[in-house]
Parts: structure tokens; sequence; C-alpha cells
């Protein structure tokens, strides 16, 4: 696309940033904050959650949309965003932040502090054999032969250190906050329009776009885009409220058009969604199949799971809904499915969670959905006790 | 381009059917890799391939033919490859103020109930250059290869117009010009006691009834595994005059390089 842009950017053409570019060359991209990717030299940047980061394949690839499906009280998926703009504030990215409930502003309020000197800190299981050492009570006397074998972890962590660590009971410095460049969007100081989707058309048109742009064409660094509780009704949307919505696919064309934007710059977006507020099942898979990486929250508080033994170290369940498939046939496949989630002060975990075998006579079986191939006038059902 | 898929379908890029409309179609499970095959499997086989790409750039298609073996750059500077970047020229297409240019192949984004002429046109502007080339360059039948016709139902347009414009494309490539067509869409679950009106299962219902071979993805029915992933069905349908109807199963894994195909239960984890 090298078509000069004409209206108010004046003569800004949409440069060759692509960040799909195989680097051969030998000068590299050195953005602060980014490093390739080891499977497809994807330019990647850090979520602000190294755990998120290892269960996503690494971390964000510049140019890709993260879908977050918010879980029911907005508190955890609310957490999420504040670590990806805290991220890049460390970095030294530009951010832009837009939301429809609270203000802008309040939520770089609320940014966590990033802990400066957490080398010694954090002790992270890399998987590293330890060396038996006669003073080291860990040495093991009977099952020495296991000594050397690298210790089994539970905690999703990447070896490489990439990405900082956040203390949540303090917020960040204002002077850190300040230092960073960021671009706010409060849907309510707008003027109001009176149907969503020519809404969503002005939000595009007023501050996305010329900021996307406009970072793409100085200095080379990445934006960070934060869209919070997209699709909710403060936005003027009403995929949320009703089974057929009049303008359902409002919301389907922004995120199409956003990433579209974002694949022809340096961006990455976060876009969180409330997603148990969607009733129409096809919606919400359409928003999950226009997005690259989706991930879905589920927060345990207030439900019957809280005081099940099972979750009992757990704040919620973490489900990768998808992942993306970007310059390679193949993508990062994880090996397992079961995936909970932990906020700790410092850090917010997600670990693999393995459920003890459930051997009570009183189990509940869960029938497997009937398949029905394609169409036609034979359906052939699947059952699964089809021989 | 994938071998095994080859010795299942019958076809190679020497001698394969002509005036085939192929439908490539998911459910909850992602079949782009076998938009790639095609692509590169109808730009080995010399053939005139006009590219759709709505949902991913053209560098992402690039690099992947890179490694099946097949330059996309090469292809495009040649002539041999059209291609039509979707997904980065719609920013400009919804955000340009001058509506004159009705019938440009992007327009549904801007007036997605006017319906898909502009992109026929294009289309069809595309595979009949071909007839009035250069002297030296002879490509084979054309060929159409869209990656995903269901994010047009994202954008608004209705049903029925995606269904009109593939009827179209059908009658100008398969019976006119004798080339192919291959379309990926992508289907949700079926909900019951939703009858969906305007859903992409009515829109895949519609295109398995036009075309002659039906390929759908999806995830194991047993559930989820790190080394088959998922499982293809394959239904050869009508074929000139012959009406065929014979469906067959596979279990695929998708590597970095290709994705073999096996029958089922013969997974190289389990043997």
């Amino acid at each position: 696309m090298a078509a000069p842009v004409r209206g108010m950017a004046g003569s800004i053409s949409i440069g060759n940033t692509t960040s799909f570019q195989k680097k051969t060359r030998s000068k590299l991209v050195s953005i602060p904050g980014t490093r390739p990717s080891v499977q497809n030299g994807q330019l990647l940047v850090s979520s602000g959650v190294s755990s998120l980061d290892y269960v996503i394949g690494g971390g964000l690839a510049v140019g890709t949309l993260l879908l977050v499906e918010e879980d029911r009280y907005d508190s955890y998926s609310r957490m999420l965003l504040k670590y990806f703009l805290a991220e890049g504030v460390v970095c030294g990215h530009e951010l832009f932040l837009a939301s429809a409930r609270d203000h802008p502003d309040q939520i770089m309020q609320e940014l966590p502090s990033p802990i400066v000197d957490d080398v010694a800190g954090m002790k992270i299981s890399e998987g590293q054999s330890q060396p038996s050492d006669p003073e080291n009570p860990d040495t093991m006397k009977i099952a020495w032969r296991y000594q050397n074998q690298p210790k089994v972890q539970i905690a999703l962590a990447s070896s490489v250190r990439f990405g900082h660590y956040y203390d949540v009971s303090k917020t960040m410095e204002p002077e850190l906050r300040q230092a960073a460049k960021c671009h706010s969007f409060y849907q309510l100081q707008e003027t109001p329009v009176t149907t969503g989707s020519s809404l969503i058309k002005v939000f595009v048109k007023t501050s996305l776009y010329f900021q996307v742009l406009a970072s793409a064409s100085k200095v080379r660094n990445v934006l960070r885009l934060g869209l919070h509780s997209l699709g909710s009704v403060l936005w003027g949307d009403d995929v949320c409220c009703k089974d057929n919505p009049a303008h359902c696919h409002a919301l389907t064309t922004f995120l199409y058009i956003l990433r579209g934007l974002l694949r022809t710059s340096l961006s990455v977006a976060m876009v969180t969604v409330p997603s148990h507020l969607i009733q129409n099942r096809a919606v919400m898979g359409r928003i999950i199949r226009l997005s690259d990486t989706a991930i879905a929250l589920e927060s345990f508080k207030g439900s019957e799971k809280e005081t099940n033994p099972l979750y009992k170290d757990y704040h919620g369940l973490l489900h990768v809904r998808q992942l993306p498939r970007l310059n390679c046939l193949s993508c990062e496949v994880p090996d397992t499915k079961d995936l909970a989630f932990k906020l700790k002060r410092k850090q917010f975990t997600i670990e693999r969670l393995h459920l003890p075998p459930d051997l009570s006579e009183t189990v509940s079986r869960v029938s497997k959905t009937e398949l029905a191939a394609g169409c036609g006038t034979t359906a052939t059902g699947n059952k699964h006790l089809d021989f | 381009m994938f071998p095994e898929l080859n010795s299942i379908l019958n076809s190679t890029p020497d001698s394969f059917k002509s005036s085939d409309f192929i439908l490539v179609s998911d459910r909850r499970a992602d079949a782009s890799f076998l938009i790639h095959h095609y692509l590169s499997f109808y730009l080995r086989a010399g053939c005139k391939v006009c590219f759709l790409g709505l949902v991913q750039s053209f560098s992402h298609y690039s690099a992947v033919s890179q490694r099946l073996g097949v330059s996309l750059a090469q292809a495009r500077e040649k002539g041999q490859l059209v291609f039509l970047e979707g997904l980065k020229d719609s920013v400009g297409v919804l955000l340009q103020e001058d509506t004159s240019q009705e019938t440009q192949p992007l327009s549904y984004v801007r007036s997605p109930g006017a319906g898909l002429e502009g992109l026929f046109r294009f289309v069809e502007c595309s595979m009949r250059q071909s007839g009035d080339g250069d002297a030296g360059e002879s490509w084979g039948p054309p060929v159409l290869l869209i990656d995903d016709l269901s994010v047009l139902l994202s954008l608004g347009v209705s049903v029925g117009a995606i269904l009109d414009f593939t009827l179209y494309c059908q009658a100008t490539m398969c019976s006119e010009l004798q080339g192919n067509m291959v379309i990926l869409v992508r289907c949700e679950e079926e909900d019951a006691d939703d009858v969906d009106e305007e859903g992409s299962n009515l829109l895949q219902r519609g295109l398995v009834h036009q075309c002659n071979l039906a390929l759908h993805v999806e995830g194991l029915p047993t559930g989820y595994c790190r080394d088959i992933h998922g499982q293809m069905e394959v239904w050869w349908r009508q074929r000139g005059e012959n009406i065929y109807n014979q469906r067959k199963i596979f279990h695929f894994k998708v590597h970095d390089k290709g994705a073999s195909f096996f029958a089922r239960g013969t997974s190289s984890a389990v043997l």
C-alpha cells in the first residue's frame, strides 16, 4: 500500500513499516522492549505478564491483535490491561488507551509499579539441574540418581528474561508514567452520534488512524493500543444486550479495520471484550476469528468453583481460544489446555492445572456433542459409542 | 504443496481436473493450511492465479510459500499471480472521502449492502487479461483462490450477495474459462435451537451444493491432541455426469514445511 494519504495528515505517506518482513539483512530492528521470536523471526513484545508471554508463544507479535474475553467482574482482564500498559511505559513505547466506562487517566493512575531489582528477588524455576552440594538441603539421599534431572516446572515461564515484573500493591510513580507518551480516547467525552456503526467510524477516523500513522512515520517505536471493554453498551453498541443486534457488524468491522491498521504499522493492540454478555455465539466466534490471539479469563469469584478444593490455589481459569499462525504453517501448539491463573502481589502466574483423577461414583459424564458433517441428506452423528 | 494430499485427491501439478470448484471449510479449526497448499500447487502447475487475500497480508502468504518452495513475489512480477490485498487496502477504502468509485473491488467495506459486484469485476478483469497478454507468457487455466469468504459476513455483506458472487464466479471461471476455484469458508458451531438466518453455516451449505469437492476440517471429536491436529473430511461430489458422493476422513498434522495426512488411528504418535 503505497498511495499517499490525503486529508488531515497532510503528506504523510504510509511507509514500508510492515512488521512481517524477513530480517535477513544485517541491520536488525532494535526497538527497546522487543525481541525476535525463536520460531519464525517475528518481532515480539512482552504483554507484561511473563507467564502469559509463554502461553501465547513467546510474546505478542508486533502488528497483531490480542483479544481478552473478560471475566465476570472485569477484575483480572482489567489487571491484564494494566500490565500491558505498564510494560509499555517501562519499555518506553507509546501508548494509546480508549475506554468508555472509566476515564483513561484513572486507568493510567492505577498502573502497577515495576519491581526494579527483581533479579535477586524472583525465583523462577528454569528447569536447570541444581549441582549437588553437601550443604544444600535439597541433595537427594535416596533417589540420588535423579539429582541431576531437570526439575519439572509447573509454573510457566520462559528462560530468557523478557518483560518485567510488577508490584500490584503499589502504583507507578507519576514521573515514570508521565515520561511515556500516552494518547487517550474517552468515549463519554466525544460528541454523541446516533448509531453504533458510525460511532466506530468516527473513532477510527479521528484518533486511532492518525496516531498509528504518526507513530509509523517518526522514530521507530512500538505503539501499544489498549481498548477496554469493547462491545459493551457504553460504546453505543447493542451486541451485548440483544440476541440479534441491529448493527452486529459494527464491532466486527471495527476489529477487521483495526487488524488491517496494525498490520501496516509497528503497533500491538489488546482489546478486552465482555464476552459473558454477548448472547449470540456466532458473533463471539466471529470476533475471535477476527483477532490474532484470543484468550478468555474465567474467574472463580462468586461461582461455586470458589469453594471447590481442586481450585483452592487459583483465582481462575485461563482458556486459550486461538493462537495465530504468522508467516508459517503451524502455530505454537501448547501441550495442555488446562491452565489456571493466580494473581499474587508480585506476579500473575499461569500454571498448568493438574486435576487428580476423579474416581467417585457420582462423577458427571459430559456427553459429547453430536457432530454433523457438512451438509447433505445424511447427517452422520458421531456419538461417543460409535463403532 | 503437500504430496500426501495430492495422492489422496489424485491430482498433481501436471495433471489436475479443470472446471473444478473446491470448497475448503472448517469448524472451530483452522483450514488455512489447505489454502497455502492450493496456492503453491497451482503456481507450480503454471496456472494464472487470482488470489483474494482478505484476512492476511501478502507477506504472510509469501513467507509460507517460500517454505513450500514457491516465490510469490516473482510470480506477481511475472504476472502469473494477481493478489488483492484486502486487509490492508480496506483501511484506505473505508476512510477515503470520495464516493465516486463505487465499483472498486473493496467497495463492500464502505457499503456492505450494495453487494460484491465490484469484487467480481476485479476477478473477471484479471482473469480475462490472460487472453490478451504478452506473446511470451501463456499461462495455464485460470484459478481463483479466496482466503476466507466468511469474513465478508463480518463486514455486513448478506449471505445472498455472497452466494450471488460465487455463482457469477463459478459461471465465469469454471464454465466459461475452464478454470478452477478454491474458496475457504469458516463456520461456527451449529446452534441447535437457533436457526441462523444470516450465518456462515447457511453460506457453507449453499456453497457445498455448488462445489465438486468439499474438504472440511475439524478438531478431533475426542478432544485436543498435540500430535494430531485435527481431522479432514474429503467429500467427492458431482463430477460431470457422475454423481459420486463419496466421503473419507483423514487425520492430519501440520508441520513447519507441510502437512502429513494419514488414515484414522495410524498417527505416528500412536503406532
